[in-house]
């Protein structure tokens, strides 16, 4: 039973990760929800600190303002100090991600934790949440539902709007001479990852998130002709690796987020392989097509 | 050799445009006619996107105003359609030919709803205009350049606006895109629409247009074809060396200077 | 944090705080450093990649050799670190993946990797591996000798190929094509790049971990490049940074032993680079909009002596004493900037003040003609040399008129040899 709701949950995140994902690599903001996954932490840290238990609304809302936040940041370095992009991305996340990391340990105040576990933290929130188990396995199925919630949200808004991402992404100068706000779209997108992020954290960690909200999307994007077929190949991905990573990490006893992520990877590897190969087939054909109809 | 127009389709007056408050327009006044086909032509950093881009209002304006049909943009944006360059789009973007082209209908269909089977017609029509019908499935990776082209005209077709302004539509396509863009224009033109174009090659503004405007920094003429497009204007458009506006921008950049004061 | 603390830390009597100042420091530094490159060849954020990729070289280097040697550890990190970047490279050049994305994907992928041999070192119950996971988030304070000793190897192994390779470097940064053409061996500058950015890493995740390591490159090169646009100043700059930020980080972790020191000193780093942001001469947000504000001053100024001498013009009498109303007529003011503009202007001596009127200084003449004369000589340039009609050349120039230098003026004066009216048929003043 404990092995299904994990499985669940990271499925959830997988589903959740790869429909955003696909936009994100699309538009060239991999690095940014990278940063965004990190720059979180701080929001979750003082939700917790003025809320007593997981209200875990108030805290999506809250954390994910703080993703949003982020994006303004960096937006705001790069617009008016002429900060180049990467350098902006990389001073915000790491800076928030530091008070993040300082609060943690304020709030859990005893000096023997570990500050290790917000990072791949099925154990994140041992320090603060006293219900999750420490044994880094036990999710309550309350991270299922808030998860369900968001995957709803999600599919809600991209569906309803599927048009717009998909110009804005496209196409920006195009939408805008159409009368599309370019930059709206731009931030409902990255506060879906925000909320994505925070509502992740919970059960998986920083890394996970960021691995499904990456690689899945783009091992879909070497095989896929079509968005919607990207898509949907990439949850399959991200499932797939949600499965085999818990099988994994239970034969090997590491972490499970660490092994999911892993699991993505050789994911990754074993298409681009794929992809390289068919790749190498169609030049042949092409070649003996060519050499067909010359000869003739 | 500025001519001014007497109800044009396009005006624009005084328009300065600047990146980081350097001026890259100067204070530019044109019209163009209905049913005009314009060629904008000038060197290279001439600033011809950057007049497009400003028009479309992707770029803001430091001074100066655009009116098309006598109103500003937003009033009568589904009435004109702007092809961007080639290179603006990353290519290897998932999406078939059709996906693209009805990318045009977009603003028609508004916001929540799908596209309809008019739409899907639509865009069918306009690609069999541009001889592309037989690729609707097609990834547009797969496309060469002149396909791709095609294909941004085919999106611009399906919003059968009034006025086109496009973006090097004929750089680097084949000989066979080129006439049959040009066919395409044209026929737009006799129908009373005006395609206001930003074009590279000189060899060909003769043949192509009939309106012709001349951007290096400023404008160095703007009018009929016969009119403008010759040895003197040329030379100025492509020879002068206006040094001292260049200095007197970068001072103005260097000091912030506003490009127009409050009044 | 009392004075005695403060005092027992600087005096570096205690060895541990030596080892600890000096590590940080020598971190610190070599991270800005090398962090200036990456910066300016816009990859910074490969940093991000490398000091997350180096976890697992770190874990399998345990996992094979069953000990904590710093050296092998070095080594394992290196390895994975590199490999990383390879893959990174490899992704983009092979296939339709864009840099981000394989930045991101090489990024996670490593890192859970890392993640999960860790967690299975960590559940191994392998007594030696306790303190492994200070990679993650560092532990300056804990340096010991041996460590020092290996780091401070690696720092001034960085140091001096930056040094012997300083020309090559800033060639590959700024100006690839050029560096090529001249014969410069860019790949192989490039990998030696690669290489001490790796070591840089390898370092400096001692002291702040893994993830904030990637701060300790970026951010003094962010802060560095707001101050300067010479590379050298820029590696002055981002080094005092770093190691300004190294000793904060480290006397507050000997102060209050359960903080980590990598959020303390990305902490400070971050605080000076926003400082940098907003008060950097020439770049600083805050002192554009002092610079802003000096400007609008200057233009009020003019416009007023201008208002003065066209008055004049029309008697030629320019001396006379003129009240608010004659003024506001010539062009419409404010009345918080007019009253601003006219005590200004009598403070610096160009006009003064008898009886409630105002009335022109010899200085305030000689410049109210001057910016009057810029005024009608641009606007003739404008009209003869960029065709522009007379009647919408004044708003340009208005402003231009506040721009130009002496130098500018005489070359205008020559080029449109000398006139005397300007388009709209005003007389242009001469001294």
């Amino acid at each position: 039973m404990d092995s299904l709701i994990i499985i669940s949950t990271g499925s959830l995140v997988a589903i959740c990760g790869s429909i955003l994902g696909c936009f994100l690599i699309l538009r060239k903001m991999a690095m940014v929800s990278d940063a965004i996954s990190h720059a979180v932490l701080p929001g979750i840290v003082i939700a917790f600190m003025l809320g007593s238990d997981l209200d875990s609304v108030w805290m999506l809302v809250g954390a994910g303002l703080v993703g949003v936040l982020t994006t303004f940041l960096i937006e705001f370095f790069h617009q008016k100090g002429k900060l180049q992009t990467d350098a902006a991305i990389g001073v915000t996340f790491t800076w928030l991600f530091a008070i993040g990391v300082i609060l943690v340990t304020y709030y859990a105040g005893d000096a023997h934790i570990d500050q290790d576990c917000v990072l791949y933290g099925e154990i994140a929130y041992t320090p603060i949440n006293p219900i999750i188990l420490k044994n880094g396995t036990v999710l309550g199925p309350k991270a299922l539902i808030v998860l369900g919630a968001v995957l709803l949200i999600i599919v809600l808004i991209v569906s309803l709007f599927y048009k717009e991402f998909f110009l804005t992404t496209f196409d920006p100068s195009f939408a805008l001479a159409t009368g599309l706000s370019a930059s709206l779209w731009h931030y409902v997108l990255m506060s879906l990852v925000s909320v994505t992020t925070v509502a992740s954290f919970e059960s998986v960690g920083a890394i996970l998130v960021v691995a499904f909200l990456i690689v899945p999307p783009a091992s879909a994007y070497l095989l896929t002709t079509r968005l919607s077929h990207m898509i949907l190949l990439s949850c399959c991905f991200g499932v797939l690796s949600a499965i085999f990573g818990y099988y994994l990490a239970y034969a090997i006893d590491g972490s499970i987020a660490g092994a999911m992520a892993t699991v993505a990877g050789v994911i990754f590897g074993v298409v681009f392989a794929i992809a390289k190969y068919l790749e190498k087939r169609r030049a042949i054909s092409n070649l003996e097509q060519m050499t067909l109809e010359t000869s003739k | 050799m500025i001519q001014q127009v007497e109800e044009p389709v396009l005006e624009i007056h005084d328009l300065t445009v600047s990146y980081d408050k350097k001026p890259v327009l100067w204070g530019i006044d044109l019209s163009v006619p209905k049913g005009a086909i314009a060629g904008i032509v000038g060197p290279n950093g001439a600033g011809k996107s950057t007049l497009i881009k400003s028009i479309m209002g992707l770029t803001s304006l430091s001074s100066g105003y655009v009116k098309i049909f006598d109103e500003e943009l937003e009033q009568v944006r589904s009435r004109v359609s702007y092809v961007p360059q080639r290179e603006s789009v990353d290519w290897d973007f998932p999406a078939s030919v059709l996906d693209v082209v009805l990318m045009g209908r977009y603003a028609r269909i508004g916001l929540f709803k799908r596209p309809r089977r008019a739409d899907i017609e639509a865009a069918l029509f306009a690609l069999k205009q541009v001889g592309m019908d037989k690729f609707k499935t097609r990834q547009i990776s797969q496309l060469s350049g002149g396909q791709q082209q095609r294909v941004f005209l085919a999106r611009a077709l399906t919003q059968q606006a009034d006025i086109y302004f496009m973006d090097e539509p004929f750089a680097g396509v084949d000989a066979a895109t080129e006439k049959a863009i040009i066919q395409i224009l044209k026929k737009l033109a006799e129908d009373g629409k005006t395609v206001i174009v930003v074009h590279h090659d000189l060899q060909s503004v003769s043949t192509y247009f009939d309106w012709v405007i001349m951007l290096n920094l400023r404008l160095v003429a703007s009018g009929p074809t016969d009119k403008v497009f010759t040895p003197e204007l040329l030379e100025e458009t492509y020879g002068g060396k206006l040094t001292l506006l260049t200095e007197v921008g970068e001072l103005m950049k260097k000091g912030q200077y506003p490009t127009r004061e409050k009044q | 944090m009392n004075l005695e603390t403060l005092i027992e830390f600087f005096s570096l009597q205690n060895p541990n705080v030596r080892y600890v100042v000096l590590g940080s420091v020598l971190l610190s530094v070599s991270s800005a450093i090398v962090g200036c490159f990456t910066f300016l060849k816009k990859k910074a954020l490969l940093g991000d990649v490398v000091s997350h990729a180096v976890l697992p070289g770190i874990c399998i280097s345990f996992m094979v050799s069953g000990t904590k040697d710093p050296f092998l550890l070095i080594i394992g990190a290196f390895l994975s670190g590199w490999l990383s970047i390879i893959i990174l490279d490899y992704i983009v050049a092979n296939s339709k993946i864009k840099e981000d994305t394989a930045t991101g994907l090489s990024l996670s992928v490593f890192f859970g990797v890392g993640i999960l041999l860790l967690t299975v070192i960590q559940h191994s119950g392998n007594a030696a591996q306790s303190g492994l996971d200070s990679f993650l988030f560092g532990k300056a304070a804990a340096l010991v000798g041996k460590d020092l000793l290996a780091f401070s190897i690696i720092a001034s192994i960085i140091l001096i190929v930056v040094y012997l390779f300083y020309k090559e470097f800033e060639l590959v940064c700024f100006d690839q094509e050029y560096a090529r053409s001249i014969g410069v061996p860019v790949k192989r500058i490039e990998l030696l790049l690669t290489s001490i950015t790796v070591l840089a890493v390898v370092t400096g995740i001692q002291a702040v971990g893994v993830v904030l390591m990637s701060a300790m490159l970026i951010t003094p090169a962010a802060a560095g490049k707001f101050w300067t646009n010479k590379l050298s100043v820029m590696l002055l700059l981002a080094s005092l940074f770093g190691a300004f930020s190294g000793i904060a980080g480290a006397y507050i972790s000997y102060t209050a032993p359960s903080m980590p020191t990598g959020p303390w000193i990305v902490v400070v780093l971050s605080f000076i680079a926003i400082l940098s942001f907003f008060f950097a001469p020439e770049k600083g947000i805050l002192i554009k909009l002092f610079k802003q504000r000096k400007i609008r001053l200057q233009l009020l100024e003019e416009n007023l002596l201008k208002s003065f001498y066209k008055i004049g013009e029309i008697n030629a009498d320019f001396t006379a004493a003129r009240s608010n109303e004659e003024l506001i007529e010539i062009r419409r003011f404010s009345t918080a900037q007019f009253k601003e503009g006219l005590s200004r202007l009598s403070n610096q001596g160009f006009i003064k003040k008898t009886n409630g009127t105002w009335s022109l200084t010899n200085d305030g003449l000689q410049k109210g003609m001057r910016v009057v004369k810029l005024h009608r000589l641009w606007e003739l340039y404008l009209t003869k040399y960029l065709r522009i009609a007379p009647d919408h050349v004044h708003e340009d120039a208005d402003t231009i008129e506040h721009v130009i230098t002496p130098e500018i003026e005489e070359r205008l004066e020559k080029l449109l040899e000398y006139p005397e009216a300007d388009p709209h048929s005003s007389n242009i003043p001469y001294n």
